[in-house]
């Protein structure tokens, strides 16, 4: 016993070797997903910046003023904020940051949404899963910042993956709280009809689900950024 | 035969259910069951059948399985042991594949809580059940919109549940269900969330329904007013036991046990006994064979002011008073030209609830009268006023009455 407690178990060792294998045999893979992950984030960046500024205040200010419920207030401080980032010349950031922001949505709801499903459906997976998401969520983002950039290097896709890893785990919490949260009276509404699984998934659980899945996505995409945004390597 | 049939259905929560189901097999009490094997009986050895055209209603306290019971018919709870037939298939022994087209087609169920989905109008919740069918849009939207107008609410369609009191909300259930046009429906505790006025419509146009579409109802309730008021019979339960199947009547005026005495002395007396239970035998004249004089003599005898006046086929001829018989002799006329012809009649099966305003309003007793039309009794005042001050024993004399009459 006091052997144990005397006795380093090696495991920095451990990761070592494994980040090395990792980033040894699996280089391949990771070169792809930084060359075709810089490519679209270039796209979007490039996209957005096209976009004439003053444009886009209005195009933003717009969808404010109809995503908050015709609320003026909303669009008012949109408007005055995109001005102001404008003003001390932060436009081209604030885009990449977007561009940052919509990847890693994107990329958190692919992977997030079908787990969330998966772990909704089944206690074993969610058992299993649960621990990892908490494991997740008790690093700070930025650590996830140095296994990314061992595997791609330095640039926008590390961010993202950064990103990715810290978001993921509300995404899948929410998914699944959002479908195990229906009232069992509607569950079994459904399944008194004679649904499918299927049926039940697109009728019942994801439009039950859409508001706490989406309502959490997005302001946790921002977090992690800001989060991020002063730990990113300078690029 | 009977279309639904259940047959020793019983349903064991927890482990250990087959060393459970073996003591109910040996009816053992679910008691005792609960502390030698920690598992809990929700339903225990359960059978009955149900007729096409009626609405049978299980009811029971809280705890007593009754909304257990009605989950294992269509299997939204899987049954430990026994059968449930549906025509002649055995749903607790179907697969995935059956039970689903049983529940598409030929089982639908309402809801306490009305089960409308929050995100869907009104329309597309009540055309849920033939989008799981796979009904095409058009068709589908037609025969909801059917349904709901049926039940007059097709002016609400694009309204979301919120937007709704829980009445029409629970019409909306209702007329979900309805759309799918399965010949059973399960009713769990359908009205229960509603307030009192409400439900009294909403039982009142269940019936009314029922009459024209003749479905098979399961109808679970925790009231026992409601119970005898809408259940053609009632499946009494406690402890996932059946106490006792019957009609209203036969559960108040028999009760199996002390148990069931004891559950129905509560009820509301008037919303149950029905015409025939309180009234009296009439005391009639028969104008075909008697005249004034006999009239009069039976009026002394039995001390009252009024007859019946009948045919010798019990049709009711009016009523006669002892004014006017004495008229009669005194001036040789007939008594049937002295008749009042206003005598105020009742079916033998109005319920008393009905029956008070009626005889506050009417100077002379009320004609109690067969389906075809003949007078079997009178109802007096006194008889309505006794029978609902009276416990299950006096009811019981005064049906003794009846029948010696």
């Amino acid at each position: 016993m006091l052997d144990f407690l005397q006795q380093e178990i090696p495991l920095p060792n451990w990761i070592d070797s494994g980040v090395n294998w990792l980033t040894e045999h699996w280089s391949g893979l990771f070169s792809i997903l930084q060359t075709v992950g810089e490519a679209v984030m270039n796209f979007t960046t490039n996209t957005l910046s096209a976009v004439p500024p003053l444009l886009m205040m209005v195009l933003l200010t717009v969808a404010a003023f109809f995503v908050f419920n015709r609320k003026l207030g909303f669009a008012f401080f949109t408007l005055i904020g995109l001005l102001f980032i404008y003003n001390q010349g932060m436009w081209a950031d604030l885009m990449n940051t977007v561009t940052l922001v919509i990847i890693s949505s994107l990329v958190a709801i692919v992977i997030g949404v079908p787990l969330g499903i998966l772990m909704s459906k089944s206690e074993t997976i969610q058992n299993i899963v649960k621990p990892i998401l908490d494991f997740m969520q008790t690093m700070p983002g930025f650590v996830y910042l140095i296994p990314a950039v061992a595997f791609f290097g330095i640039g926008m896709v590390p961010g993202v993956f950064a990103s990715v890893i810290f978001s993921l785990p509300p995404t899948v919490r929410m998914t699944n709280l959002g479908i195990r949260s229906i009232s069992t009276e509607l569950v079994e509404t459904s399944d008194s009809f004679g649904d499918t699984a299927w049926q039940r998934l697109f009728k019942l659980d994801l439009p039950m689900a859409k508001e706490n899945i989406f309502l959490r996505i997005v302001p946790d995409g921002l977090l992690v950024t800001r989060h991020l945004s002063s730990h990113q390597p300078a690029h | 035969m009977s279309r639904v049939r259940v047959r020793n259905l019983t349903k064991v929560f927890g482990k250990r259910t087959q060393q459970a189901l073996e003591m109910v097999k040996e009816g053992k009490s679910k008691q005792e069951i609960l502390e030698q094997t920690g598992a809990t009986v929700g339903v225990h050895n359960v059978s009955f059948d149900v007729e096409d055209g009626e609405i049978f209603v299980i009811m029971g306290l809280s705890g007593s399985g009754k909304s257990t019971l009605v989950r294992l018919i269509n299997r939204l709870i899987e049954p430990t042991s026994g059968s449930v037939y549906i025509n002649e298939d055995d749903v607790s022994k179907m697969s995935k594949d059956e039970l689903r087209q049983v529940r598409r087609t030929k089982v639908n169920m309402v809801f306490q809580n009305f089960g409308l989905f929050p995100k869907r109008t009104v329309l597309e919740n009540a055309e849920y059940g033939l989008e799981i069918r796979g009904v095409g849009k058009k068709e589908r939207q037609q025969k909801a919109e059917q349904a709901l107008d049926n039940s007059g609410l097709l002016s609400y369609k694009d309204q979301y549940p919120e937007q709704l009191s829980g009445g029409m909300q629970q019409r909306v259930g209702l007329a979900r269900a309805l759309a799918n046009d399965s010949e059973i429906l399960l009713m769990d505790e359908a009205f229960s969330a509603l307030d009192p006025l409400i439900r009294r419509d909403m039982q009142d146009d269940l019936l009314e329904l029922q009459e024209k579409v003749q479905k098979i109802i399961i109808f679970i309730t925790h009231d026992l007013n409601e119970a005898l008021r809408i259940g053609n019979r009632i499946a009494l339960m406690r402890d996932g036991k059946i106490m006792q199947i019957g009609t209203g009547e036969e559960i108040l005026t028999n009760p199996a046990n002390d148990f069931v005495r004891e559950f129905t002395e509560d009820v509301d007396r008037s919303k149950v006994l029905t015409a025939e239970n309180i009234m009296e035998p009439a005391l009639t004249i028969n104008v075909e064979t008697e005249g004034p004089n006999v009239a009069l003599q039976r009026m002394r005898k039995e001390e009252v002011s009024m007859l019946l006046a009948v045919d010798r086929k019990r049709d009711l001829k009016g009523s006669l008073t002892a004014e006017s018989a004495l008229d009669a002799r005194k001036n040789e006329k007939k008594i049937t030209e002295v008749l009042d012809k206003n005598v105020q009649k009742i079916s033998k099966d109005a319920l008393v609830t009905d029956i008070f305003d009626l005889i506050y309003n009417s100077p002379t007793p009320l004609a109690v009268m067969n389906e075809n039309d003949r007078l079997i009794g009178v109802v007096v005042r006194g008889s309505v006023i006794g029978a609902m001050t009276d416990k299950t024993e006096g009811t019981a004399e005064k049906e003794g009455v009846n029948i010696d009459a």
